[in-house]
């Protein structure tokens, strides 16, 4: 722009003018998500909400799961066993004595397993070599509660022969034995790896849904042509969009953090600066979708579903937040990669549990980058084809 | 209350939605759609694992351990580190889910019959999933373990435990995903036709011509209310069909029932739509409130993990949430074959919530009219 002896008067004078065009219309937008309620509930009720809901609610660490023991032998040893299961933290066990009466309990699911000690339990245990089979019958309607319940029982029942061994005096040994250390989140707290990753939603609703909504609703008012018919240029106008809401989902991820932190007590390896700086390469990215998705919709009902549809639930289900994209199919894996909100999760793990692993940001960094530059390309580009 | 006025109403607001083409498109594929991406994407399963592999030995028993990961279905790519260095980049990085050490003399204390250990070390930010490879792992090192005491004849410790699963019996996650999508979905639909009913008619001044008609105000909320309900069913057949001859998953139950369950689950989804929408007067605000409603009533409904493992508040306050009756309702039908009277005593709470929130819906639209 600058001719290299510096600006010439009038293109200073052009130059100040648009930035204080461009500052009248960041501020015409931030009084407009001020006085407007449903951005208060977006940007700071539901952030709140959600956070404390999936930090209380969202618990895949599954205890006390309620079983029921069938204790067909009444020998002293089957009953030492059942009462391993009595004082587990895993499981709320109730002990019967007849396999029937649990079986109604399981199809109602006010059992998620059945433990059965059968009636040759102790005589195959006294048997050298023999092995003692007793079974674990699972409510398989929920496949991840069955196997925590089966692995669990596993482990009831590897203590026990251990203590067992022990009060005998003979060693129980096995001969190779896995010992599993988990870095990062030592004590496997599942609160610690999915809080982190909420933040990746309240954004999103804030970037997609509200922004999408808003522009939508201007479309339909007619004020967006109005706007569009002023001096303001088209980049000047996404600018205008982009700050104020902009700004308002980093206050939403400050509030998130605070609640992760103060309240719940996630650790916090990495500094602020660079969950600020991934922050807002994601908040630009998903201000993209918002706009590109409203410049296409124009109608705040059709705005509404799209940006629940290609905004949302992809952040909830495809990001890696709560499902893990390894166990998904290829093609999902591969639409998973267009999604900003994956990488952001990636990263907000990282930062939350690892600390500032740059070399694990910086790719991360890009991917939302090109997903962002792909989409505010788009933006402009179809707001141009419909004012022509 | 007039049949002949409800019946006009209930055609008028079918016509609304049906006549125009962008809602009707809206109302179909979307719903579908979901259920065909997110069926396979709400999955704890894990599969194709990647793990990482420092083996000090080098010797017999480790090359045989580590050829057992390597035939496991669930680890699909097992490569090795090159020094204990790598280890941390690897997991930093996410190229492996989990790292394999093997200590220097582990085949020798095999041979030997001396207890030997390996360490398996997890990628904590994946909670669930590092469980679950450690669940795999564990069950791998306890198959070679009984293989290595058959082959020195000794005894080694019974591993015993027979393992059977009711109702899916190959845990199969879709059998579990699909049932609770045909929930989630069919809640998404009944609440957004009818928040949006209300609050289209409120921006436009219509519903104020309603209010004034000779229609009572329980004649209005009977005739917003049947459609929706006539809309939510219809689609809740065709995620059902699709759940049965495309997913294949079974429907042990009787068909009566499931329909049953899901007209009286729809009465109290849209029971909740209605109030929602008599609070609003935007559409943005029936939108931004329908959403304010079902990110909780998802989180709350045992979707996504079980409820018994919530914290005691958090149970009581799901008994409010429809979509958490109705699951169990759903899965015990179709997956478990629940007698009739048992799926009564489980949704019997939808009628009091429909009663309640279409009350309450009631007395606001009625607040109105003043």
């Amino acid at each position: 722009m600058s001719a290299p002896s510096g600006p010439t008067p009038p293109e200073q004078a052009a130059a100040r003018l648009a930035f204080r065009r461009l500052a009248a219309i960041v501020w015409k937008e931030g009084l407009q998500i001020v006085r407007d309620p449903s951005s208060i509930l977006i940007g700071f009720i539901l952030p709140v909400l959600l956070t404390l809901l999936a930090g209380f609610a969202i618990n895949l660490d599954i205890d006390h799961v309620p079983v029921g023991v069938v204790l067909e032998d009444s020998s002293p040893e089957a009953r030492d066993f059942a009462a391993a299961f009595l004082n587990t933290k895993y499981f709320k066990a109730r002990v019967g004595h007849d396999r029937r009466e649990f079986q109604a309990d399981l199809q109602a699911g006010r059992v998620r397993a059945i433990v059965v000690i059968p009636q040759t339990f102790s005589r195959d245990l006294a048997r050298a070599g023999e092995s003692a089979p007793f079974q674990v019958i699972a409510d398989g309607t929920e496949p991840n509660t069955a196997t925590f319940a089966q692995n669990y029982a596993q482990g009831v029942w590897l203590t026990w022969m251990q203590i067992r061994a022990q009060g005998k005096g003979a060693s129980f040994s096995q001969p190779v034995t896995l010992t599993p250390r988990t870095w990062y989140n030592q004590e496997l707290v599942s609160l610690n790896s999915l809080l982190p990753g909420g933040m990746a939603i309240n954004l999103t609703l804030i970037g997609a849904l509200l922004t999408a909504l808003v522009v939508a609703r201007e479309w339909e008012r007619g004020t967006m042509e109005a706007m569009l018919a002023t001096p303001v240029g088209r980049f000047e106008m996404l600018i205008g969009k982009l700050v104020p809401y902009f700004l308002l989902g980093m206050g939403a991820m400050l509030i998130c953090l605070s609640i992760t932190l103060l309240v719940f007590r996630v650790p916090f390896r990495g500094s602020l600066f660079a969950l600020l700086v991934v922050s807002a390469v994601f908040m630009v990215s998903a201000l993209g979708l918002g706009l590109f998705i409203s410049s296409v919709a124009r109608n705040q009902f059709v705005a509404a579903e799209a940006s629940i549809l290609a905004a949302f639930l992809p952040a909830f289900f495809l990001s890696g937040y709560v499902f893990e994209p390894a166990g998904m199919p290829l093609p999902i894996r591969l639409l998973s990669r267009i999604i900003a909100a994956r990488y952001y999760v990636s990263c907000l793990k990282t930062i939350f549990l690892v600390g500032d692993a740059w070399a694990q940001l910086w790719p991360n960094m890009l991917g939302m980058g090109l997903i962002a530059l792909a989409f505010l390309g788009l933006t402009i580009k179809n707001t141009a084809r419909k004012i022509a | 209350m007039r049949l002949a006025r409800i019946k006009a109403l209930v055609i008028k607001e079918l016509l609304a939605v049906l006549r125009d083409r962008q809602s009707r498109t809206v109302l179909i594929f979307p719903p579908l759609l979901m259920l065909t991406v997110f069926s396979f994407a709400a999955t704890m399963e894990v599969k194709n694992i990647e793990l990482g592999v420092l083996d000090r030995d080098g010797g017999k028993a480790a090359v045989e351990l580590v050829q057992r990961f390597t035939g496991s279905p669930s680890f699909t790519r097992v490569f090795r580190l090159a020094g204990q260095a790598a280890i941390a980049p690897t997991l930093e990085g996410e190229k492996a889910m989990a790292v394999l050490v093997i200590d220097a003399d582990f085949s020798r204390d095999v041979a030997a019959g001396r207890p030997a250990q390996v360490h398996l070390l997890l990628d904590g930010r994946r909670s669930n999933a590092a469980q679950i490879v450690q669940g795999y792992a564990q069950t791998i090192v306890q198959r070679y373990n009984a293989d290595l005491a058959e082959r020195a004849q000794r005894n080694g410790p019974p591993a015993t435990l027979v393992a059977r699963n009711w109702f899916n019996p190959n845990l199969d996650y879709l059998w579990f995903t699909v049932p609770n999508l045909i929930g989630l979905l069919t809640m998404v639909i009944g609440l957004i036709v009818t928040a949006l009913s209300v609050a289209r008619e409120r921006e436009m001044g219509t519903f104020d011509q309603l209010l004034v008609s000779p229609l009572s105000p329980l004649e209005i909320l009977a005739g917003k209310t049947v459609p929706a309900m006539i809309l939510g069913f219809f689609e809740s057949q065709i995620i059902v069909t699709a759940a049965i001859f495309v997913f294949r998953i079974p429907c042990v139950g009787s068909l009566l029932s499931l329909f049953a369950s899901l007209l009286l689950f729809l009465f109290s989804v849209v029971g909740f739509g209605l109030f929602i929408s008599s609070l609003c007067n935007t559409q943005q605000q029936a939108i931004l409130g329908t959403f304010t409603f079902m990110m909780p009533a998802t989180l709350l409904s045992g979707f996504a993990t079980p409820i018994e493992c919530m914290p005691r508040f958090l149970q009581i306050l799901s008994l409010a949430d429809p979509l958490r009756h109705f699951l169990v309702a759903v899965r015990g039908i179709m997956l478990k074959g629940l007698p009739f009277l048992d799926v009564l005593g489980v949704i019997w709470p939808l009628a009091i919530i429909a009663v309640v929130t279409l009350t309450l819906a009631n007395w606001f639209f009625r607040r109105g009219l003043r």
